[in-house]
């Protein structure tokens, strides 16, 4: 900066930027802290391989909310902490490409400072990393004008985990719940996105919250990549020209860019009009617009997609099972696409029905795994959901708005650069190549879910036939045999063919003490069945084409094969008792079987 | 039991008798029974009438539906034979609240369980009547030069239709054969579809002054009317005109007198007339009349050309007006001739139209 620019405090930063940093109202403030510090704790955690388990309390303290979030991740070692907790703009990620929850170093000190400028409270912050023996507290302030930490206290404690943190900020702010946009919904959705992470919330009035772990696999930590020419900005080019190790522009390409090589370095600065031999740290704005320009007019390989780290399509529907019960669920994780330099994928969740009894579709919108909870309404994710014809798929749906069904859509957009629309990061910019992408995904799961539904619809037909044929066609064999004064007429038959089952008869009779057994089998299926039949017998047992075994008591065993619409009979001759009440048919489905019983091994 | 009824009763019992072998020998029970719509009626050249062709349809226990029309047929013979074993009779209404106590063949509404009788009389080739099923829609009145002779249940009586009546006239019996026609000095029968028409007829004398025997059809004709109607023509060789409003419901309903219904054709060789003739409202009327008309509606059009694919009204006069009707979009009522006076339906549209007929 030079002389003549006043130099503004971090204090007048905040205040002019404090939509930008979540904190434009008070409802939002408290949403906002909770939210630095939750997503703080699932990297530290996601980066040491460690099962988060995550405690947050809200309290009320005097007309203001203290905060308490809690971890078991890593730590951070004492002489980090000041500058973590106590100095905007720290971040040792700044300059890193990769899919992460926050990326500007910003967050959890604006916090920080958040809390110190609504009440005047410092922050408290505990940490213990494996290698402490005792967890450090320090409490701090953020001296306003260096943009330094101020510490007022510090000391150790016990902490009775491996490792870990814990953070206390009193703010002031508005506590709501009971609806989407409330710390509640936040936790919730996180969980749902984090399913290996345990989450505890007590509210303010006592009530606590528990948001189980639904697996036990740690998410990849994503790679960091280095840019792609096509990917970055002015501004980022022009700080990674001043920061760089290497000594000459040619190098500099090469070794800070991916899919930059040897010809195509030469080939870029052909075009920007540049020997390769400047010094990277003293090139001006002018000569990175050169650069910018040249990579601009440059084909490259797409970016490598493997740094991308998605939930997955088995865990999605897990967690999506274990959240909200529905009867059905599905998730697609779509592979990686590229727009503008930045690689992308998208992930689509469905859950219908069961617990959930919404009349409208709960759309959950997350960016890098954080919930966006705001701004619905504009952003790509729910121009997508709107705009695919959900009719189609079964749902009902007014033209271009979000589905009326009982049923949940989780959409997950990962990158290395999510394209929010503005500034304060709560919803997704229209780049067609991730609406198509997300439209896909949400047709696919779409399709599976029409093919669930018209299943359903035909089991629930079936069985509304069977229980209506069930019930009219003995009323009119009564009816029949009542007006003709007959015997009652036999009728498990017709039912069995009306509804295509696979039919078994047995009809004994019975001579000069023996008895002489009929089964018939009549297949009534549109397949051919290859069956086995049973019959357990105690006494002595002749039978044709069987197989008899065991002593004392018989099984009895016919091997057969009946087409459709065909009858088959067999018959043996017993001295003695028939044990099963039916036959026993191994081979054919239970609901497609009539008058026997299916063999049970167990 | 007469004997008819016998055979009757024997006719309801094979339909459940068949039913039972299908059954017992293990077949999904199913009924066949000629299909009830105008795709499926064909002229007869002997009788000149429009009776069933060969289609038939199948009730099937395969469907619910299906299987529910053979339950609720099961249970109505077993109610008919009861009835005709006991000599009780009850009216199609009472069938329908009788089905009340029968749980699953329950029958929806009034309509459901008329068309179950219907069936049964196509089924059997016998009548609800030899059923002991009545109608209870009371029949048309006459007045007109003719002397009948009924069986009442207080004895017979004589009654002339024109001196023995007042001005609503003779009410023709649910059962018209059981009534005879002792003489008469008509030269025609002119069945008239509104009640305000009919009445006009007469209070201008028009029974007398043409010697024309009034029937008044009170909109779709009972059955009864159309067999009166019938009789006159075929036993007592009158002629036979009809006069309705100019719209397709009153085509339809001489089309029931004339051809036959569809309903009920079945029964076309008993209860329709042949030679009747249609009087009007023609629409070449409404257009010669210049008569005060509405404009058609969508159901008016739907109807008119439903009656250009009715094979009944197969003929250049129908095809001819019906078409005319579309393209002056419009329909008018009987009524509308008082347009030119009370008198001037019977003074000068009706002997114009009836001289135009030959018929005076």
């Amino acid at each position: 900066m030079s002389g003549k620019h006043r130099e503004i405090s971090v204090a007048e930063f905040f205040e002019k930027n404090k939509h930008i940093l979540g904190y434009s109202n008070p409802a939002k403030a408290i949403i906002t802290v909770v939210k630095e510090a939750v997503d703080n704790a699932l990297d530290a955690c996601e980066e040491a391989g460690i099962l988060p388990d995550i405690f947050v309390r809200i309290s009320k303290v005097d007309d203001h909310f203290k905060i308490v979030v809690e971890d078991n991740g890593p730590g951070i070692p004492r002489e980090q902490i000041p500058k973590v907790f106590g100095k905007l703009l720290y971040g040792s990620r700044f300059h890193e490409i990769r899919q992460s929850r926050g990326q500007q170093g910003i967050g959890i000190s604006a916090a920080v400072l958040y809390a110190q400028l609504t009440t005047g409270k410092p922050a408290t912050v505990i940490s213990k990393t494996p290698d402490e023996d005792r967890a450090k507290k320090v409490v701090l302030y953020i001296n306003t004008k260096k943009n330094e930490p101020e510490i007022v206290e510090e000391g150790e404690e016990e902490w009775y985990l491996p490792s870990g943190t814990k953070i206390e900020l009193e703010v002031a702010g508005n506590y709501v719940r009971e609806r989407k946009q409330s710390v509640y919904e936040y936790l919730r959705e996180t969980s749902v996105i984090n399913p290996h992470a345990k989450i505890t919330f007590v509210e303010p009035d006592g009530t606590i919250n528990e948001f189980k772990r639904v697996t036990d696999d740690i998410p990849q930590p994503p790679k960091s990549i280095k840019p792609h020419p096509h990917g970055i900005e002015l501004g980022t080019l022009m700080s990674m020209l001043k920061s760089t190790r290497a000594t000459t522009l040619r190098r500099f390409l090469k070794e800070e860019f991916v899919r930059v090589g040897e010809k195509i370095a030469d080939d870029v600065l052909r075009k920007a009009g540049f020997s390769g031999d400047e010094t990277p740290q003293e090139m001006g704005r002018d000569d990175a617009a050169k650069l910018l320009n040249a990579f601009r007019q440059t084909d490259f390989l797409p970016p490598p997609t493997d740094c991308l780290s998605p939930i997955g399509e088995a865990m999605i529907a897990k967690s999506l099972m274990a959240e909200f019960q529905p009867e059905f669920v599905y998730a697609v994780t779509r592979k990686p696409k590229v727009y503008s330099g930045h690689p992308f994928l998208v992930e689509v969740g469905l859950a219908y029905g069961g617990e959930i009894k919404s009349e409208k579709v709960t759309l959950l919108r997350y960016a890098n795994k954080i919930p966006l909870l705001y701004q619905q309404g504009g952003c790509a994710l729910t121009k997508a959901v709107e705009s695919v014809n959900w009719k189609s798929y079964g749902m009902v749906q007014n033209r271009g708005e979000l589905p009326s069904a009982p049923a949940v859509i989780l959409i997950h957009l990962a990158s290395t650069n999510i394209p929010y629309t503005s500034e304060s990061k709560e919803s997704v910019a229209a780049i067609p190549e991730i609406i198509d992408e997300t439209r896909l995904a949400l047709q696919e799961v779409g399709r599976r879910l029409k093919e669930y539904l018209e299943r359903k619809s035909r089991q629930q037909k079936k069985k509304k036939k069977e229980e209506m044929i069930g019930k009219v066609l003995p009323l009119i064999a009564k009816k029949v045999c009542e007006i003709l004064e007959k015997e009652p007429l036999e009728i498990d038959r017709i039912v069995a063919r009306i509804m295509g089952y696979l039919h078994v008869e047995r009809i004994v009779e019975e001579r000069d003490g023996v008895k002489v057994v009929t089964i018939r089998v009549s297949n009534f299926t549109r397949s051919k069945k290859s069956i086995k039949l049973y019959e357990m017998c105690s006494g002595n047992v002749e039978a044709d084409g069987a197989k008899v075994s065991g002593s004392g008591y018989s099984t009895v065993t016919w091997s057969l094969e009946v087409k459709p619409d065909e009858e088959v009979e067999v018959s043996y001759r017993l001295k003695g008792r028939i044990i099963n009440k039916n036959p026993l048919v191994e081979g054919v489905e239970e609901d497609l079987l009539s008058g026997a019983e299916v063999m049970n091994f167990a | 039991m007469k004997e008819i009824e016998r055979r009757c009763l024997r006719a309801l019992i094979g339909i459940v008798q068949n039913i039972y072998d299908q059954m017992k020998a293990g077949q999904v029970p199913e009924l066949h029974i000629a299909t009830r719509t105008k795709y499926n009626i064909e002229f007869n050249e002997e009788s000149e009438v429009w009776v069933y062709g060969d289609r038939k349809s199948v009730r099937s226990a395969k469907t619910v539906k299906g299987a529910y029309r053979i339950l609720k047929m099961t249970y109505v013979i077993g109610f008919l034979k009861e009835q005709l074993n006991l000599n009780k009779s009850s009216t199609l209404r009472e069938l329908y609240y009788i089905s009340e106590g029968w749980g699953a063949a329950k029958f929806e509404e009034q309509p459901e369980s008329d068309r179950l009788v219907e069936d049964l009389e196509i089924l059997t080739n016998f009548q609800r009547e030899h059923f002991h099923i009545r109608p209870e829609e009371d029949g048309a009145t006459v007045i007109g030069p003719l002397r009948v002779r009924e069986e009442t249940r207080r004895g017979v009586r004589e009654i002339h239709c024109q001196d023995d009546v007042g001005e609503g006239g003779y009410q023709i019996p649910v059962n018209v054969d059981k009534i005879e026609f002792v003489d008469h000095d008509a030269k025609f029968v002119i069945a008239i579809e509104t009640g305000g028409m009919r009445d006009r007829l007469v209070e201008n004398g028009f029974d007398e002054k043409y010697d024309a025997i009034i029937v008044h059809l009170k909109g779709q004709p009972a059955r009864s009317t159309r067999r009166l109607l019938r009789r006159l023509n075929t036993e007592l060789n009158l002629p036979v005109v009809v006069f309705t409003d100019g719209d397709p419901w009153s085509y339809r309903i001489f089309a029931s007198v004339a051809y036959g219904s569809i309903k009920s054709a079945h029964l076309s060789e008993y209860l329709a007339t042949p030679a009747a003739q249609f009087v009007g409202i023609r629409p070449t009327d409404i257009v010669k009349y210049d008569l005060p008309a509405d404009k058609l509606t969508e159901e008016d059009i739907k109807a008119l050309n439903a009656i250009l694919t009715d094979p009944r009204f197969d003929s250049e006069f129908w095809k001819k007006e019906v078409n005319l009707q579309l393209e002056i979009n419009k329909k008018s009522e009987q009524q509308a001739l008082a347009k030119y006076g009370l008198d001037y339906v019977t003074d000068v549209y009706l002997p114009e139209r009836l001289s135009e007929l030959g018929v005076i």
